[in-house]
């Protein structure tokens, strides 16, 4: 990354509908060749010129010539970003941040535990451990959401699901009994997943109150707090350090996080003065 | 042939481990095995509750019919749950519609037996309240949650 502050203009190649509130950009780089490279887990600040920046995770594969980002409406930066077309640019800057502990999880179970928007920071740890898949052990994917309609990549989720080497789990809060999968909170899936609680990588991202709950029941199920890790949000600006928009207790979430290892920030999670 | 006892089976369902040998062999007495087809409904609101049911396998869902929306799902149970506490708290009713949702191979326990034997037997009583007390707090916390709706838009 050259300057960091300095955004690098990107075309819009596609725009995809993914709920009602919420939609995929695929971006191609205007002054290169090929887009960023970046890790599983990384973030971009996303710019709109003239309206401002938001902070958004990187939902593709490393592997993909276009930088994918999936982004839920919720403010006045991603409201202006839905409003985007084909063609359109914006400004990208980044990658930033810590990386989802792919090396870690090699020769070891990976359990995926999300909620709702969260699915889209981890598709690219989806990806990868798809396309490495001898490199792990037990793949397990365990998700929340609110109702059917507000399944994020549905269509993946069913292929991903019937794969053989994958135990892909759903769960919704509300449903009509025209479904026929799980209602429930995502961490009454956690007891009776399959995978080796002693030799095992989890990866947990969604609203705050869903991962402290998550990381308690992988405890339960016999997990170190040196095994989970999980991703943290807060309000970035600077995306490097400076601003201090970020602050979480001697952490920098746009720095030092977004994911974190559980044993650093258990202690500072649920703290309402943060 | 010999007839196999529920016995040892019973005793490795998650809600009866680590039960002591006499307690299982009380229990077992109260206990048949039951199946329920896909869709099938296992028991109705209203209903008396004379029954209990520790999923072996197959999934059910507990459901509220709702005026206007119709069959509603409140939450799915599968293997290794039990199903309805309704027998060990008065009136002894059915609060929900219990429906297989898959195939569901279960024991169930007669609860007007299993009440018997726990107000001759306290301890053992005190011992299966304390796992269904178990069972309340985790389905209490779990409604906690959904009802927060954490995944919802509130901006």
């Amino acid at each position: 990354m050259a300057d960091p502050m300095l955004p690098e203009p990107y075309r819009i190649a596609r725009v995809r509908r993914e709920t009602h509130d919420t939609f995929t950009l695929e971006l191609l780089p205007i002054n290169s060749a090929r887009a960023m490279s970046f890790a599983p887990g990384q973030f971009n600040m996303l710019y709109v010129f003239g309206t401002g920046e938001s902070a958004i995770s990187i939902s593709g594969a490393t592997t993909d010539e276009r930088l994918v980002h999936t982004i839920r409406a919720v403010g006045t930066v991603t409201r202006a970003l839905q409003r985007l077309k084909r063609g359109d640019v914006i400004g990208v800057r980044g990658p930033f941040g810590t990386s989802w502990p792919m090396q870690e999880a090699i020769g070891r179970d990976v359990v995926i535990v999300t909620g709702g928007i969260g699915l889209a920071p981890l598709r690219p740890v989806i990806y990868q451990v798809l396309a490495q898949r001898a490199q792990y052990g037990k793949f397990v994917l365990l998700y929340g959401a609110r109702t059917p309609r507000d399944l994020l990549y549905a269509r993946e989720l069913e292929k991903w699901r019937g794969q053989f080497d994958c135990g892909v789990e759903i769960t919704l809060d509300t449903a009509d009994n025209d479904w026929r999968g799980n209602v429930g909170f995502v961490t009454a899936l956690i007891p009776s997943a399959q995978f080796n609680p002693t030799n095992t990588v989890a990866m947990i991202c969604g609203p705050e109150v869903m991962m402290r709950f998550t990381a308690q029941e992988l405890r339960k199920r016999g997990m170190r707090d040196e095994q989970i890790y999980l991703s943290l949000e807060r309000n970035m600006k600077c995306a490097v350090g400076f601003c201090g928009h970020c602050q979480y207790g001697p952490h920098f979430i746009c720095k030092d996080g977004p994911v974190f290892r559980y044993d650093r920030i258990a202690s500072l999670l649920g703290k309402q003065e943060l | 042939m010999t007839a196999q006892t529920l016995e040892p089976i019973l005793a490795e369902h998650p809600f009866f481990q680590g039960l002591a040998a006499e307690d299982i062999q009380l229990v077992a007495g109260c206990a048949t095995n039951a199946v329920f087809k896909a869709g099938e409904v296992i028991s109705r609101e209203g209903e008396p509750a004379n029954q209990f049911y520790l999923l072996r396998e197959g999934k059910v869902a507990l459901e509220i019919y709702v005026p206007e929306r119709g069959q509603v799902v409140l939450q799915t149970l599968g293997a290794g749950e039990l199903v309805g506490w309704s027998w060990l708290i008065p009136p002894y009713q059915w609060r929900f519609d219990v429906r297989a949702v898959e195939f569901v191979h279960a024991f169930a326990l007669d609860g007007a037996c299993l009440r018997g034997k726990c107000e001759a037997n306290p301890r053992l009583g005190y011992e299966l309240l304390k796992r269904v007390a178990q069972v309340f707090t985790e389905r209490l916390m779990a409604t906690r949650l959904q009802l927060l709706d954490v995944y919802g838009n509130r901006s």
